[in-house]
């Protein structure tokens, strides 16, 4: 049994320690936002926020996450109250079959956590490890900027569980 | 004459003939400056020579700042005893060479000397250039002098007193810098000795590969014996060499030229971008870079080759050999390096064994900590290594578990001490390194991309 704090929430989990963290979250506690891609750590669609920082969750073993808070997607916003990130990809409609984005959204979230105004460099720089097959990049990018935007303009900035540190 | 008066004078004599041999060994004269020549007063066939060279000379990775312009210098190369900043070899007439006679090149080249007359710092490696032939030097200066000039003022160097002080490095030529030229070896093939030029010539591998000493000049009883290069370690490539399995030619060769070979691993940190130059030459220049090396590190001994025989049988069919180490090194393992480098997929889509690895049998965990912080960017447009990096997933306490446990189960070699140390200063240089770093740069790169955003 290991406690895991996913979204502020805290889990006991019953599993080994090498499980990645991706299968506890889809399997174990129903939050499929995050994908299963590659499994491999390669194409990015599993990512997630561990204290702050985009972190690959299917190659990162249970074990690493003690006394760690993780994020999901479901952990920023839902569908009534989005969270600007989400408002912005939806906005600059960014998704096309949408299985990178929630990878995306997550990495692009810890960028602006950290730098709320990056250049259109550091994004591509940033979100570089994530595979996208429809194209919809340069939406990608405008809807990166848009939610540094909103995040400035904090008309809506509701409280980010796990992430307000 | 009295006494004193005649010691004075031959103190005065024993000054004057000091003051006079010092200067004669410190000062150079200023070779007068020219009118930038005209690109087109070069030749392409000789212009087409000069890039190939630069590109064996690995010009381009001291004097690019990363993300800047091609050839403008401003790279801070960090020494023991301060750090020197690359200077710009683009033909800017102000702040480039584009005012330098060829003769002003060469002896840059041979003498380690600027076309003002002022010493250069043997962080430009002329005690190797000084085997470069006045043919090939024509070629590079063809080639430098036909790039686009930019302005780019050089930066000073953060020496303290006396290295600050240009004619100090005089006194080192004195010391270490050997004059004469690459001589053929009449006994070797001819490819074997295009290598030798190479090796020990523009390509100057023993610059990293070579330990110094503590006045910073190559050890020559130790040629190739592994040295230390930004956080990493070259390894010894002698028969000192700590690579699991025996390098021969065609291993080297395929790997100078792709950047990673199957039973051997990829080529990373300063080296990615050294084959990253080798994969645009022509092949023979490579081949005989990998002949000439192969003689360097000398046939393997019986010993060797036995080890190499079982460690294939291992790999082959494990003996699920379980080390007494940390569990947790071993759950980690599992979880965020076997599903690539515990496979039958082949590099480079799967990772290598880690068993042929030699960053995990290497004397020092530098390498391997490196490695597992920033992982290997794959590289735009060609079929690649890739890694992902867990500078963000791992604490160090984590990673060295980690490299402990892959130490004990991968190598025959005793434990890494102070791995701990060796992950925090891992982590604290690769971050400076991948803040200044937008490019590819752990993996090979074509060249032509390397001015891509």
């Amino acid at each position: 049994m290991m406690n895991l704090k996913v979204n502020g929430h805290d889990h006991q989990i019953d599993a080994e320690p090498d499980t990645p963290l991706l299968y506890v979250l889809r399997e174990d506690l129903k939050l499929n936002a995050a994908k299963f891609g590659c499994g491999l750590g390669q194409c990015g669609s599993c990512t997630v926020i561990v204290d702050g920082k985009a972190v690959l969750s299917c190659v990162t073993p249970l074990l690493l996450l003690e006394g760690k808070q993780v994020t999901t997607l479901e952990g920023l916003g839902t569908i009534s109250t989005p969270a600007p990130i989400q408002r912005a990809f939806m906005e600059e409609q960014a998704a096309q079959c949408g299985y990178c984005i929630a990878g995306m959204m997550m990495r692009a979230q810890a960028l602006l956590q950290k730098n709320p105004k990056p250049t259109d460099a550091q994004i591509r720089a940033e979100l570089e490890p994530h595979l996208c097959r429809c194209g919809t990049h340069m939406r990608i990018l405008r809807a990166v900027h848009r939610a540094a935007h909103l995040m400035d303009t904090a008309e809506l900035s509701p409280a980010i569980p796990g992430s307000a540190r | 004459m009295t006494k004193p008066r005649f010691l004075a004078s031959i103190a005065a004599g024993l000054l004057i003939g000091g003051v006079v041999a010092a200067f004669a060994v410190v000062w150079r004269p200023a070779i007068s400056a020219i009118e930038p020549p005209a690109p087109q007063s070069f030749g392409i066939a000789l212009v087409k020579r000069g890039r190939d060279l630069a590109a064996i000379g690995n010009c381009n990775d001291c004097h690019t700042l990363r993300g800047g312009k091609a050839f403008a210098g401003g790279l801070p190369v960090p020494t023991p005893f301060g750090t020197i900043y690359s200077s710009n070899i683009t033909p800017d007439p102000d702040t480039g060479i584009g005012r330098w006679s060829e003769a002003a090149f060469r002896r840059a080249m041979r003498s380690g000397i600027d076309r003002a007359g002022q010493h250069l710092y043997p962080t430009f490696p002329y005690d190797h250039f000084t085997n470069v032939t006045d043919e090939d030097d024509r070629a590079l200066y063809a080639f430098l002098m036909t790039r686009p000039a930019v302005h780019a003022p050089a930066r000073a160097n953060e020496l303290s007193f006396p290295l600050n002080q240009r004619f100090v490095v005089a006194g080192w030529k004195l010391l270490f810098l050997r004059r004469e030229t690459y001589q053929p070896d009449s006994a070797q093939s001819a490819e074997w000795n295009r290598g030798a030029y190479l090796v020990e010539g523009l390509a100057h591998c023993g610059a990293c590969h070579t330990p110094r000493n503590a006045l910073g000049a190559e050890r020559t009883s130790a040629p190739f014996s592994g040295g230390d290069v930004d956080n990493w370690h070259a390894y010894a490539i002698n028969a000192r060499s700590p690579s699991p399995l025996p390098w021969d030619t065609e291993a080297l060769f395929s790997y100078l030229r792709q950047g990673w070979h199957p039973d051997h691993g990829v080529a990373r940190g300063p080296m990615a971008e050294v084959v990253s130059n080798l994969s645009s030459v022509q092949a023979s220049d490579v081949h005989a870079v990998a002949v000439y090396m192969t003689s360097v590190f000398g046939p393997p001994t019986q010993d060797r080759l036995r080890q190499a025989r079982d460690l294939r049988m291992q790999i082959k069919s494990p003996q699920g050999r379980s080390p007494q180490t940390d569990p947790a090194g071993a759950s980690i393992y599992a979880a965020a390096c076997a599903t690539c480098h515990d496979t039958d997929r082949p590099p480079p889509y799967g990772g290598v064994n880690l068993g042929l690895t030699t960053a995990i049998s290497a004397p020092d965990p530098r390498n391997a900590a490196n490695i597992v912080l920033s992982g290997i960017r794959p590289v735009e447009g060609e079929r690649s290594p890739i890694m992902p990096g867990f500078a963000s997933s791992m604490t160090d306490q984590q990673i060295a578990a980690l490299l402990n446990y892959l130490r004990a189960r991968f190598s025959n070699q005793p434990a890494w001490t102070d791995i701990e140390k060796a992950v925090q200063d891992a982590r604290r240089t690769e971050t400076v390194y991948l803040q200044t770093s937008p490019g590819p740069h752990n993996a090979p790169a074509d060249p032509m991309q390397r001015d891509k955003p």
